[in-house]
């Protein structure tokens, strides 16, 4: 009898004492978290065996109904960032340095310069919503191919203009990374229009990233370098990015 | 109660899946609303509308002379719902702490968890299905022919309460428990997987099946209310029937039956 209540009651119970068992799992170290985030390179193998290179489904111009909603950050302000947006991104300057045999340093006229791609694709973000957009730029990969990355390259990282964070041991800039499969990928693009006019500041001027089959926190903005590296564990906690430093995913598919 | 011979009802692997799934759909629910917290609103078609409204269902709160009040717009109709939607235990926040895992909010935590249960449901329906497809239990949950036709005599039956307990399902059982199994997960699953941007390269047909990103997470949200549904009705009709035999052939296979003509 005991037995059956508590199969029965069970699951109501926990529901009304408010799930406070499972809170230890926002702890970053505790075991129970451990277990649940087990899945994760499952989870990622198996939408890479899926998907292969297949592209992101792209949308025609009617299907842009509204401006790109921004999120994150919408304003840099340090000084450096302030002084160029107020000359257009003139000195804008994209370094790609690390592990490559040809550091760059691009100025917007340059990246404009070379062949360019544009596709019209929905942005989802990781709380639930979604943005179809135009965006135009140029393939991250023949930038990489300019830099000529070393054969131990295996990411290419983003720092950005943009202080995520403020805390007493100073600014947190954003950072993210992807796999040389993704960087590669036709449509991962450094964006520098949007919707037909130049990228707006909130979107993230004068240069972001798109990984259209990856969710929004993956697509930097405000990007003024790119380092390629053979490992993550130096670059933040350790996780490859701002987000995944905080308990999202790294590889951000679903 | 019933009086007749104890028949070998449910095999080990649906005993075993049914925990499971039990075990499972718990988690996925209420981590499920920890998600939907995040952006607590429902949309129709590709994208969420920001500058126009595609909403079937927003929550939100409000600030008043009398503090915050929480709304919620079902349809475009406002409904009151301060202390259980939009704002509940003094905060902003959709669904309250009590039906969200983790009971704060942590959207990182909740995918997380989501996502592990998504896996244990998914495998175990995989192997359920092959598992009874080998030893006929599959074919225990189609209705026949001779079970259609005593549905209206089963409707009326159920309607009055009065239960059978046969070593067979009887129609009503067979038409819930496949469309749970065969419906409502497989739907669950597929629009889940709609919602990922990766998924979405893989498989853009799932997209144009449900008619878009946003409308597949109106599904599957509703099917969620869906499942809810069918838990409720199933643990009053457990007892209804008597909980203890209910219980007994759940966990051990055994059920007592009627034992006269209805065998």
């Amino acid at each position: 009898m005991l037995d059956r209540r508590r199969l029965l009651l069970g699951g109501a119970a926990l529901a009304l004492s408010g799930c406070k068992v499972f809170d230890s799992a926002t702890e970053p170290d505790s075991r129970l978290r451990a277990l649940f985030a087990g899945h994760e390179s499952l989870t990622r193998s198996a939408q890479r065996a899926v998907m292969g290179d297949r592209l992101a489904p792209e949308f025609s111009e009617a299907d842009i109904r509204q401006g790109q909603r921004p999120n994150g950050s919408t304003d840099p302000d340090s000084a450096d960032y302030r002084r160029m947006a107020g000359s257009g991104f003139q000195d804008y300057r994209l370094t790609v340095a690390g592990l490559v045999d040809h550091p760059q340093s691009l100025s917007l006229a340059d990246l404009t310069l070379l062949p360019s791609r544009t596709q019209i694709t929905r942005h989802d973000c990781v709380e639930g919503w979604s943005c179809i957009a135009k965006w135009q730029g140029v393939p991250l990969g023949t930038v990489l191919d300019q830099a000529r990355p070393k054969l131990m390259a295996r990411y290419a990282v983003f720092h950005c203009f943009d202080a995520i964070e403020r805390s007493l041991s100073g600014e947190v800039f954003y950072y993210e990374s992807i796999d040389l499969i993704d960087a590669y990928h036709p449509q991962t693009i450094l964006a520098y229009a949007m919707n037909g006019a130049a990228l707006p500041v909130a979107n993230g001027a004068p240069l972001r990233l798109r990984v259209e089959r990856q969710l929004g926190y993956k697509m930097a903005k405000y990007v003024h370098t790119i380092e390629l590296t053979d490992s993550l564990v130096d670059l933040g906690s350790g996780k490859g990015s701002y987000w995944a430093d905080r308990g999202y995913e790294w590889y951000a598919g679903i | 109660m019933p009086q007749g011979p104890v028949v070998y009802r449910q095999k080990l692997a649906t005993r075993l899946a049914h925990w499971l799934w039990a075990v499972s759909l718990f988690f996925l629910m209420l981590t499920g609303l920890q998600i939907f917290n995040a952006f607590p609103s429902l949309h129709i078609g590709q994208e969420s509308g920001f500058d126009y409204d595609n909403a079937i269902l927003a929550i939100g709160a409000r600030e008043t002379g009398s503090g915050l009040q929480g709304v919620t717009r079902i349809l475009g109709t406002e409904f009151d719902t301060t202390g259980v939607l939009g704002v509940s235990g003094g905060e902003i926040r959709a669904f309250p702490a009590a039906l969200t895992i983790p009971s704060r909010t942590s959207l990182a935590t909740g995918r997380l968890i989501h996502f592990f249960f998504a896996w244990v449901l998914v495998g175990t329906l995989g192997v359920w299905l092959l598992a009874s497809a080998v030893n006929g239990h599959l074919s225990q949950l189609v209705p026949t022919f001779a079970d259609l036709k005593a549905l209206p005599r089963d409707l009326a039956d159920h309607a009055r309460l009065r239960i059978h307990h046969t070593a067979g399902y009887n129609v009503l059982q067979k038409l819930a428990y496949a469309s749970v199994l065969f419906l409502a997960l497989p739907l669950m699953i597929l629009t889940g997987l709609s919602m990922s941007p990766g998924f979405n390269a893989a498989a853009p047909w799932l997209l144009d099946l449900f008619q878009g990103r946003q409308t597949a997470r109106t599904i599957h949200f509703l099917t969620m209310l869906g499942l809810l549904g069918f838990f409720v009705v199933h643990m009053a009709m457990i007892l209804l029937a008597g909980p203890l035999n209910e219980m007994r052939s759940i966990l051990t296979g055994w059920y007592r039956t009627d034992g006269d003509d209805h065998a």
